[in-house]
């Protein structure tokens, strides 16, 4: 094969895992639109918050400990312990359950019936307020992230593309695990989505509130389960975008990057979400290996979003969006 | 309180036992609109219910009090011998309230059998953990359990051959049976219907009546209905109220009330004063 295909094909596999990675954070908007019509604003610092929670946490960091500080005269940093990833992991979803919770509590349950452009300025609102108490919590200075995850260029599949095609292919591990950790996610959802009692109701509910009501499903309870699994894929999101690039505030743009992946595939489809991820991924490192070199490089910040509007002005309702019929 | 002692017997035989629910003295407003004033009825375990009434006499408002979608403004609701508190019209649904909407209120995307299935929600227990185990905790073997009870109603009202489509593609007529499906899907104790029949062909209306018969006489379903048609209501029903500009104008078996001059009167328009 020539060197030039064998390296396009290099760059369209690092593509799909980029990507992916793009589906995961689009996929928490999805979670949340769907269920209550919703754009969230906060999706990104979301994932940040989660992020800088799971440092945190495993650090044996005090939570707060500036304000602490600042108020008693104390010197409080670290607890002096450090707790296992894992554990850290599923502390963090806890935490994220109860940020669910509270956000419930003090936000959405007074906005039932409000316009959705109401509910979106509510989560601007949060956005800024959760970036802010992130940094407070625990401290606004960039952060690495190791949970273990395996990091730098996979060397068997480098030295098995080498003996087959005469070129090793370089991809990254942590691209790799982030595929794989994502496959399995989407899986466990569309399972739960598909087949669970809370499920079925999370689908009635994103369907018709009315009818939900009517068969005895509680909003509210609805709404946490839907804001704790958009804050359970934000710190999925927030663990492999970290471990990438460390903790910090540019983290939260990520969000960014899933804006165009959601006007591709449609504000309310999954499968939506990851095809338009894998396209946007694909394409973007692509265009950039073809095209980037004849127009001065640095395509990657706007090709996605071309892209999106070339999709937008002829499917408006995204790839798997259901036909836009208004009926008169 | 489900003693037989205070009921009566129908003219089909059928027995109509105590009262499962007691309104007392309901009145609801809306700003200005008083849309039901001081209403008092009751509803017998078995019975076949109908409220009728001119449009915009408060039917569908008397209807979303008792399914808890409405809170009156004044006025009791008694259920099963205890006065009911306030509650979420979810809450009400889990205590075995069953309902269909006068404009169809149905899971547009999902499936008719997905559609049904939600109305088993309220009888699953299984929890969320429970159900990752799947095979092992018995959820699956719950599951099918379901399913069963979702295939017969399916069965029950003749929608075999509809169970896969998405249910916003089908007519209108379909789906109010669908709708029907769902409530009975939740094997409830009281079944509220919004005019099962609007809107349908006579051939439709015709079989909508036979399923509610039906439903009556295999599970005993107390029901209540809201019905247009003055001679849908005289056939299908043990006992009328009979509504009127938010008033209670009538209440008693479809022959009394047909001959009961205030009824005669709001029916053929007789100007108020
Ligand atoms: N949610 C609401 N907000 C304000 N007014 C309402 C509301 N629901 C009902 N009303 C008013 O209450 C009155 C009774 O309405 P309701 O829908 O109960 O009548 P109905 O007997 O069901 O009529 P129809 O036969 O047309 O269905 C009407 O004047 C209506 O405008
Ligand atoms: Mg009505």
């Amino acid at each position: 094969m020539p060197d030039q295909l064998l390296f396009a094909l290099e760059v369209t596999a690092n593509g799909l895992m980029a990507g992916v990675m793009y589906s995961l954070v689009a996929l928490g908007f999805v979670l949340i639109f769907k269920a209550s019509g919703i754009f969230n604003y906060s999706q990104g610092v979301l994932a940040l918050f989660a992020a800088l929670t799971l440092v945190g946490i495993q650090e044996g960091q005090v939570p707060f400990a500036h304000l602490i500080n600042a108020v008693t005269g104390l010197h409080v940093t670290e607890f002096g312990w450090k707790v296992p990833a894992l554990l850290a992991i599923l502390l963090t979803a806890l935490v994220m359950v109860g940020l669910a919770i509270i956000i419930e509590k003090l936000v959405l349950k007074h906005l039932v019936n409000q316009e959705p452009i109401i509910l979106f300025m509510a989560t601007i609102g949060m956005a800024y307020f959760l970036e802010g108490f992130g940094d407070v919590m625990w401290g606004a200075d960039i952060k690495t992230l190791d949970v273990g995850l395996p990091q730098g260029i996979n060397e068997t599949l480098e030295s098995v593309t080498d003996k087959a095609l005469g070129y090793g292919f370089f991809v990254d591990n942590l691209d790799i695990v982030a595929t794989v950790v994502a496959v399995m996610l989407v899986t466990a959802l569309t399972l739960f989505s598909q087949y669970s009692k809370q499920g079925r109701a999370l689908r009635a509910v994103a369907d018709d509130h009315q009818a939900a009501l009517s068969v005895g499903i509680s909003l509210r309870f609805i709404w946490v389960l839907v804001w704790s699994i958009a804050g359970f894929v934000a710190l999925v999101a927030g663990i492999m975008w970290g471990s990438k690039s460390g903790v910090q505030f540019s983290l939260s743009l990520i969000a960014l990057k899933a804006l165009p992946v959601l006007m591709l595939g449609g504000f309310t489809s999954i499968p939506g979400a990851i095809v338009g991820g894998l396209i946007i991924g694909v394409g973007e490192k692509l265009f950039e290996f073809f095209a980037g070199p004849l127009i001065g490089g640095a395509t990657e910040n706007w090709f996605a979003y071309v892209l999106a509007l070339v999709f937008l002005v002829f499917r408006p309702q995204g790839l798997f969006g259901e036909k836009i019929i208004e009926r008169v | 309180m489900n003693d037989m002692t205070d009921g009566y017997m129908t003219a089909d035989g059928r027995k109509i036992g105590g009262v499962v629910m007691e309104l007392k003295n309901i009145t609801l407003k809306f700003g200005g609109v008083t849309a039901i004033s001081d209403i008092s009825f009751d509803i017998r375990e078995g019975e076949i219910r109908a409220i009728i009434g001119p449009n915009g006499a408060g039917k569908s408002s008397m209807l979303n009090v008792i399914s808890g979608f409405y809170i009156p403004t004044e006025g009791e609701v008694w259920y099963r011998g205890a006065r009911r508190p306030q509650m979420r019209p979810y809450k009400v649904a889990q205590m075995g309230i069953a309902r269909t909407f006068q404009n169809i209120a149905l899971f547009d995307g999902m499936s008719v059998l997905d559609n049904i299935m939600t109305g088993r929600l309220t009888k699953m227990k299984k929890g969320l953990f429970a159900q990752a185990g799947w095979w092992f905790t018995g959820a699956a073997k719950e599951e099918d359990e379901h399913r069963a009870k979702v295939e017969k109603i399916i069965d029950f009202l003749e929608i075999q051959n509809i169970r896969k489509t998405p249910v916003g593609r089908l007519p209108y007529g379909l789906k109010k049976r669908v709708e029907l499906a769902r409530a009975l899907a939740a094997e409830p104790s009281i079944l509220l219907l919004d005019e099962p029949m609007a809107g349908m062909n006579v051939e439709e209306k015709e079989d909508m009546c036979r399923f509610i018969l039906d439903v009556n006489d295999e599970f005993g379903t107390t029901t209540v209905l809201i019905e247009h048609d003055m001679g849908v209501v005289m056939d299908l029903s043990d006992r009328v109220v009979v509504m009127d500009y938010g008033r209670k104008i009538g209440d008693g078996p479809p022959d009394e009330v047909r001959n009961n001059q205030d009824v005669i009167d709001a029916y053929l328009g007789v100007a108020h004063d």
